[in-house]
């Protein structure tokens, strides 16, 4: 193959190193250094970086110690590299390394249609897809001005798979989580139990993850016709199963030992930094865009926004568990509310024609041919879309030229914000109690890095 | 954008304030973006959620109200308001031959990571950003890879016979 001339940025990519982004040793810095890195990476106040910088003009290098967490180390959730500094076994400073998982999806999506947009984003967020999928949908149907035509069944449709895709996120936290701590048959019951919900996801849209069910327009699929029956069975389920959680786990005195007080972030720190989800309402604040800024029915719906009270690890533990509760009770209103009728746009402009029209309408075929190859257009204007993922605020930015594929899309990634917290929830507590933080934050490197 | 100059084109703190298929926007001139954002700040957006650029090297004819002169860059700030539970988006021109704008971490220290991203990806300098490094790909990386031209990769695949 002959390079294009264009394609010799590129072939840089043998031995890269991390240089300047890792966490240097105080020896290599002087004291303004080390003051505004702890103060960036920290997030402290002026004064505060200016005490512990000033701690560290003596010390040798015995006394401090930077460690390397990750990319491997199986806590990490994936490919999260934390460079933790030690005082004995107090964590000084912390400095997420990310970008081990960068594959450029960013860049992919400007190169895929609106149509084929759904594939990359759904692999964005992998263990909530459709909530990624959703997203992209919408900030689509904004652009197209088409958001407020979509089928009532195909809204209710998307709800109702959003939030079981929520209880599904939710319940692998409750399994990575309890690995994490050490309580390793929980992570056999979260599994258990996802799987049982991914399963339904399976009869749905084919696949157990990365769907590409929810599309511009509506879903790409009606229901199976048992599906109510399908959906029961999982409610029916899954009480008793979060009743054996609390008797394992949230009523257990080395569980709380584990997690209480541990990773503690204020409610100021918390907006300060964009972190969203479960981990500003572990801080106290009701914030959900469910139901602070309702898109689709939410507003129709009841359910109770789950708050903690001390930001720690425990809180944002239990924040999860009672979601998936709250889910269900959503789930369980949605079931009577699902009506008949189209389950996508019949706009001829961003829906393919039915399958039976193309075997005796030549006009059909060409339409179903250009949609699929050419894919629609999507008038020009920019628009950022915004709703609750399992992990916080999922949001999607699109610019568009007027042409079939976006001109920038952009997706703003809770777990990419999330993760930046990490340092200052990490500030002066004990390094064994760094994996439970890291879980606690619960990210996806796939969104992080995207 | 639906940003007609109707007869009085509503402002916000002296910029102009624009409307994007029912979305807040406002229209932010490079050397005010710093006073601006603080007036914002008191005007209840607590948070920046999202920060972000576009790189509009081959779509520079978009749609502009008549006084925002149009750069290649585009800075993108999502703003949300807790409190009055509203979004801003905050969008400003950088020109390519001064690819440099004001850092918020002072005002939003949540900003950090997203303009370390920015830079990364955009080759867009933030003044009085504490760890300016790159963020997602290896710092000995050569380009930014979301300009409109830094090619996109691909993967050669050969057939047999054909001129590839």
């Amino acid at each position: 193959m002959t390079p294009r001339e264009s394609d010799t940025v590129i072939s840089a990519a043998a031995g890269t190193n991390e240089g300047n982004q890792e966490l240097r040793s105080r020896s290599e810095l002087t004291a303004k250094e080390v003051m505004r890195e702890v103060g960036a990476v920290l997030r402290m106040s002026e004064a505060d970086a200016a005490l512990l910088a000033e701690v560290e003009a003596d010390p040798g290098e015995d006394q401090t110690m930077i460690i390397n967490m990750g990319p491997q180390h199986p806590s990490t959730h994936g490919v999260l590299r934390l460079m933790l500094e030690l005082k004995g076994e107090t964590v000084l400073r912390c400095k997420p390394i990310i970008g081990y998982l960068h594959t450029g999806m960013e860049k992919t999506g400007e190169s895929l249609t609106f149509m084929q947009g759904g594939t990359n984003v759904t692999r964005m967020d992998y263990l909530s897809p459709l909530n990624s999928e959703l997203v992209f949908s919408m900030a689509t149907e904004k652009l197209l001005g088409i958001d407020g035509d979509i089928p009532e069944r195909a809204v209710w449709i998307r709800m109702l798979l959003s939030e079981l895709n929520r209880m599904s996120s939710h319940l692998l936290f409750m399994a990575t989580n309890g690995m994490d701590i050490g309580a390793v048959s929980m992570m056999l019951y979260g599994w258990r139990e996802r799987e049982v919900v991914l399963r339904f996801f399976q009869k749905v849209t084919g696949l157990r993850m990365n769907h590409n069910f929810i599309r511009p327009g509506g879903v790409a699929a009606d229901l199976p016709a048992d599906w109510r029956d399908d959906v029961m069975s999982i409610l029916d389920m899954l009480p008793d199963r979060l009743g054996e959680y609390d008797v394992l786990m949230t009523n257990q005195p080395i569980w709380r030992e584990r997690l209480q007080g541990v990773g503690i972030i204020t409610q100021a720190e918390a907006i300060a930094l964009g972190a969203t989800g479960p981990i500003l309402r572990s801080t106290g604040l009701a914030w959900d865009l469910r139901r602070d800024m309702p898109y689709m029915h939410y507003d129709e719906l009841e359910f109770d926004v789950i708050v903690g009270s001390y930001g720690d690890a425990f809180d944002r533990y239990a924040i999860r568990l009672n979601e998936i509760r709250e889910s269900m009770r959503i789930v369980r209103q949605i079931l009577d509310r699902v009506p008949r009728g189209d389950y996508r746009i019949q706009d001829k402009k961003v829906t393919p024609p039915p399958r039976a029209r193309i075997d005796e309408s030549m006009e059909a075929l060409i339409h179903h041919f250009k949609i699929f190859t050419e894919g629609f257009k999507v008038p020009e204007g920019e628009v950022y879309v915004a709703i609750e993922s399992p992990r916080g605020e999922v949001g999607c930015y699109i610019a568009s030229d007027g042409s079939p594929t976006p001109y920038r899309m952009h997706v703003r990634a809770p777990s990419f914000v999330n993760v930046q917290a990490l340092p200052h929830m990490m500030r002066g507590g004990l390094v064994a109690d760094a994996v439970a933080v890291i879980s606690s934050v619960d990210p996806v490197l796939g969104e992080v890095d995207r | 954008m639906s940003t007609e100059a109707s007869t009085t084109p509503a402002t916000l703190h002296g910029c102009l304030l624009g409307d994007s298929r029912g979305q807040a926007v406002l229209f932010v001139p490079k050397q005010s973006y710093m006073s601006t954002m603080k007036k914002l700040v008191d005007d209840g957006f607590e948070m920046c959620v999202d920060l972000t650029a576009v790189d509009f090297l081959t779509h520079a004819s978009r749609t502009l109200p008549d006084s925002v002169a149009a750069e290649r860059f585009e800075i993108v700030v999502n703003l949300l308001s807790l409190s009055k539970r509203e979004r801003l988006r905050v969008r400003v021109q950088v020109s390519e031959s001064d690819p440099n704008i004001d850092s918020l971490f002072d005002l939003y220290p949540g900003t950090e990571a997203m303009e370390r991203e920015v830079f990364d990806m955009f080759g867009i300098s933030f003044a009085g950003h504490p760890d300016l490094t790159r963020i997602l790909m290896p710092e000995d990386w050569q380009g930014h890879p979301l300009r409109k031209d830094y090619a996109q990769g691909r993967i050669p695949v050969q057939f047999k016979g054909a001129a590839s």
